[in-house]
């Protein structure tokens, strides 16, 4: 007993870094799923009180960039009204729609935390549970798809987003309608995605436009980025290709949260077929 | 001995604040990142306890993870390294040579020890670090050139504050 405390105290460098190291390595692989790291995470509340006051900060660097994708909006949004449309019947008729029901709503958020120089990058958000967001959302911006919503606190919540080794959302070619899924490229480009698994009878072109597919999270038609090489990797029976990111993920200020209204009716219904099964 | 515990705190803010809010937005290439946090851990005192040692390489590990979003990860890395440290400082220097409570700084140790010091660490710390957060063999050769810059950029940049807060030897 004795001999073993004095070999305890005489290599006790060794066996504190023991300790500590399985510590962090339990918190680490417990918690790295995302699940329920509130009390070590950016919407914790002294870190996420400080990034929101040096985001506070930062904003005026970005105004320029701001105002001119909100003026872009704007004419693009002013293009879509009623009084800009040229109206080549004379007789009135109204159109009460009962066809369409509207299945997507957004929530607006302003990003608060953002990084783009990892393997792994999350995005943090300042709206939360209150505001109507939960886990599994699709997130856009104005330019195209930015990620999927990981962890939802009351007041902010954290994105994983496209640039993610986990990140993986079905998309496809814009013109022939093929699906695949698109994923970030491992060399770590923030510009750069790979659309994977397309059938072989596709025939992209390069510049072909790349939008979000009808089973994704996402309304379809969201864009994604522009094929920009065609030989990127062969994958057998299917077409892998390079594809530029419509979204420049290092500019990120403002995105919208999907909230699609038939979800929990899907998730619902795809869980009971399974169980039959 | 007061005058020791305050300088180490303001360091362990100061750099926490650099490695958050400045250096997290820094990449060369999207390949080098920096990590100059962990100098804290390297310039301790000496005659600092091994538990406490541990603990508060513990601590800044789970500070950086909490801004980093990625709980447990440097905290890990951060263990390894006070570990190597140990191990290196009981090689490198003899335990009765030093009296007023010297650190292994630069402008006390001298270029050449504080210089294998600073690379011999740092190379084990983002070895951990690049490989525990990817932890993928198709993507190996990625890693290590990370891990190879950013290592050089690391130690560039300790060097650099090292030379900024050069201080003429007090010794006589």
């Amino acid at each position: 007993m004795r001999n073993l405390l004095i070999f305890i105290t005489k290599y006790n460098a060794f066996f504190l870094f023991l300790i500590f190291e399985i510590i962090s390595l339990v918190i680490y692989i417990k918690y790295n799923s995302f699940q329920k790291a509130t009390f070590i995470s950016s919407t914790a509340r002294v870190t996420g009180a400080l990034y929101t006051q040096v985001n506070g900060a930062k904003d005026y660097l970005h105004l320029k960039d701001v105002n001119d994708s909100l003026a872009k909006e704007n004419a693009r949004l002013r293009g879509q009204l009623k009084t800009s449309f040229y109206k080549d019947t004379s007789a009135k008729h109204e159109v009460n729609d009962t066809n369409y029901k509207q299945q997507y709503t957004f929530i607006e958020a302003k990003v608060i935390n953002n990084s783009i120089n990892r393997r792994n990058n999350y995005i943090t958000i300042d709206r939360g549970t209150l505001q109507g967001v939960a886990k599994g959302m699709g997130v856009i911006c104005g330019s195209g798809l930015v990620g999927k919503v990981v962890f939802a606190g009351e007041h902010l919540s954290v994105v994983q987003s496209l640039l993610h080794k986990d990140s993986r959302f079905s998309a496809m070619l814009a013109t022939g309608k093929e699906l695949g899924y698109i994923e970030w490229s491992d060399d770590l480009n923030p510009h750069k995605g790979i659309l994977k698994d397309v059938s072989n009878n596709a025939q992209p072109k390069l510049g072909e436009a790349v939008v979000t597919s009808e089973f994704s999270l996402f309304p379809a038609g969201i864009p994604i980025g522009k094929v920009s090489n065609l030989h990127s990797r062969q994958g057998g029976y299917s077409l892998n290709m390079e594809v530029t990111l419509a979204v420049d993920f290092s500019k990120l200020q403002y995105v919208d949260v999907v909230v699609n209204k038939l979800a929990n009716e899907q998730a619902g219904l795809e869980a009971q077929q399974k169980k039959d099964e | 001995m007061s005058r020791i515990i305050l300088t180490n705190l303001v360091r362990f803010v100061a750099l926490v604040f650099l490695q958050v809010f400045l250096l997290k937005n820094f990449t060369l290439y999207n390949i080098s990142t920096p990590y100059i946090y962990i100098m804290f851990i390297l310039l301790l005192p000496f005659e600092i306890p091994n538990v406490l040692l541990f603990v508060l390489a513990f601590i800044m590990g789970i500070t950086i993870d909490a801004f980093y979003d990625t709980p447990g990860l440097h905290a890990a890395s951060c263990v390894v390294l006070a570990f190597v440290r140990v191990l290196f400082i009981s090689i490198t220097v003899q335990k009765d040579g030093f009296d007023n409570e010297p650190e292994p700084t630069l402008s006390m140790m001298g270029f050449r020890w504080f210089f294998t010091y600073a690379l011999i660490l740092t190379l084990v710390h983002h070895f951990f670090l690049f490989n525990l957060e990817v932890f993928r063999f198709s993507e190996i050769p990625y890693t290590l050139s990370r891990f190879v810059l950013s290592s050089i950029f690391t130690v560039f940049l300790m060097l650099l504050s090292g030379f900024l807060f050069f201080r003429k030897k007090e010794r006589k």
